[in-house]
């Protein structure tokens, strides 16, 4: 399964992006072949709708679960739809968190913040 | 030759500075004129006119609709859609309808005729009388990302009345909503307060209007004894500085009980009719240096 977390720094000791939609990079990981990779974030200067971006490229990447501290309600309806799981990450480095994951102690991210639209209230 | 009906705008970079006292106030001296509230975020003043015979009109906008049975997949709409209005889901495109800016490109773009057009309320816009003012009244739904459509609406040519002055109560900051606001004024009035976070909004909001090369002037509100950075920001840009409003309990207070001062008070009135007497001098002045040029 394919994993994608949003990331501050293009190393694996990268800290996970405190936002999901306008986070520099994502990281990919893929459990069965343990290969990862880096992509540049599109939507991290959008005006709007830089969640629905951001979770578009999760999607079209194949990812099946996300791993980000907070979510936005669009990024969130986008990738429920498209049956993308999200999990709440623990602060710490993208390392922590895969292994987190590996071990099941990440929990199921349930509180999702409305669209900013571009206004970092 | 003097403009009949010139169109004021009424602006300043933060909420809270007195937009709306100042608006209001305004238009309550100018006897016959128009008061539009384009603050279709949080419009407030309504609470002041207590207008009557109000009328009101639901606002839409165009979103698009998508038929699935012709959809083909291609995806076309969600790359071309700049406001990521448009995801794509499973092969479909999905609709975030309130990101949508109704610019009608998607449906343009889809090569199978799979998206239509339809109406969505945003808002309202509510038309009434107090006195001898007009006041219309722009409200955006709740949720709504933009208030666009309305403030557009609010200021049509149409709507306006021929020969009254129209005082428009300006959206807070200087995003799209305030430039939509003020790009068919006449007359910038930017209102400043003696804080140095006032200052910082005043100037952005001077440097929309410069941007749009309006012609402007300032009206400093709450005015204290001891120095004011507004007053110095206005020396320093050589932008004319056409009144002061004292900082005043009775003022507040009227202001507070959503009661127009200038017609409660003989002193209040005053003061807003010499403002606005040099706000409409400054008008005219400006006409004639356009007509000259």
């Amino acid at each position: 399964m394919k994993i994608a977390i949003p990331v501050d720094d293009k190393s694996l000791n990268s800290a996970v992006s405190q936002s999901f939609g306008r986070a520099p990079y994502f990281f990919f990981y893929d459990t069965e072949t343990e290969e990862s990779d880096f992509l540049d974030n599109g939507a991290v200067a959008s005006q709007g709708g830089a969640g629905i971006k951001a979770a578009q490229a999760i999607v079209d990447n194949g990812a099946k679960a996300l791993l980000a501290p907070r979510c936005g309600g669009n990024a969130e309806e986008v990738l429920r739809r498209s049956e993308v799981v999200i999990y709440q990450s623990l602060p710490g480095t993208i390392k922590e968190n895969l292994d987190a994951f590996a071990a099941q102690r990440l929990v199921l991210l349930s509180d999702f913040h409305p669209g900013l639209h571009g206004h970092e209230k | 030759m003097r403009n009949k009906s010139p169109k004021i705008a009424v602006l300043s970079g933060k909420g809270g500075t007195g937009k709306t006292l100042v608006s209001v106030n305004l238009a309550s001296v100018a006897g016959e004129s128009l008061y539009i509230d384009c603050d279709v975020e949080e419009p407030n003043g309504h609470l002041f006119f207590k207008p009557e015979r109000v009328c009101e009109e639901g606002i839409t906008v165009k979103v698009p609709e998508v038929n699935e049975d012709l959809c083909g997949g291609c995806r076309k709409c969600a790359d071309f859609c700049k406001f990521h209005a448009i995801a794509f889901i499973k092969d479909k495109p999905y609709v975030f309808e309130e990101l949508c800016h109704s610019c009608g490109g998607c449906a343009l773009i889809c090569p199978d005729q799979a998206i239509d057009e339809r109406e969505r309320v945003v808002g309202r816009v509510q038309r009434g009388i107090s006195g001898g003012v007009r006041v219309s009244t722009g409200v955006l739904n709740t949720g709504e990302a933009s208030g666009i459509p309305i403030i557009k609406r609010l200021l049509e040519p149409h709507g306006l009345q021929e020969g009254l002055p129209v005082f428009i109560d300006c959206p807070p900051g200087s995003a799209c909503a305030v430039m939509e606001s003020l790009q068919g004024a006449d007359f910038c009035l930017l209102v400043g307060e003696p804080t140095l976070f006032g200052v910082h909004n005043l100037r952005m909001v001077h440097d929309l209007v410069r941007l749009f090369g309006k012609p402007e002037g300032v009206v400093l509100n709450k005015c204290l004894a001891e120095e004011n950075p507004a007053e110095l920001f206005c020396l320093e840009k050589n932008i004319p500085i056409l009144g002061r409003i004292q900082f005043d309990n009775e003022l507040g207070k009227l202001n507070s009980d959503g009661r127009i001062a200038a017609r409660e008070r003989p002193r209040f009135r005053k003061l807003f009719a010499s403002l606005l007497e040099e706000v409409m001098k400054e008008v005219g002045h400006e006409t004639a240096a356009h007509t000259q040029r």
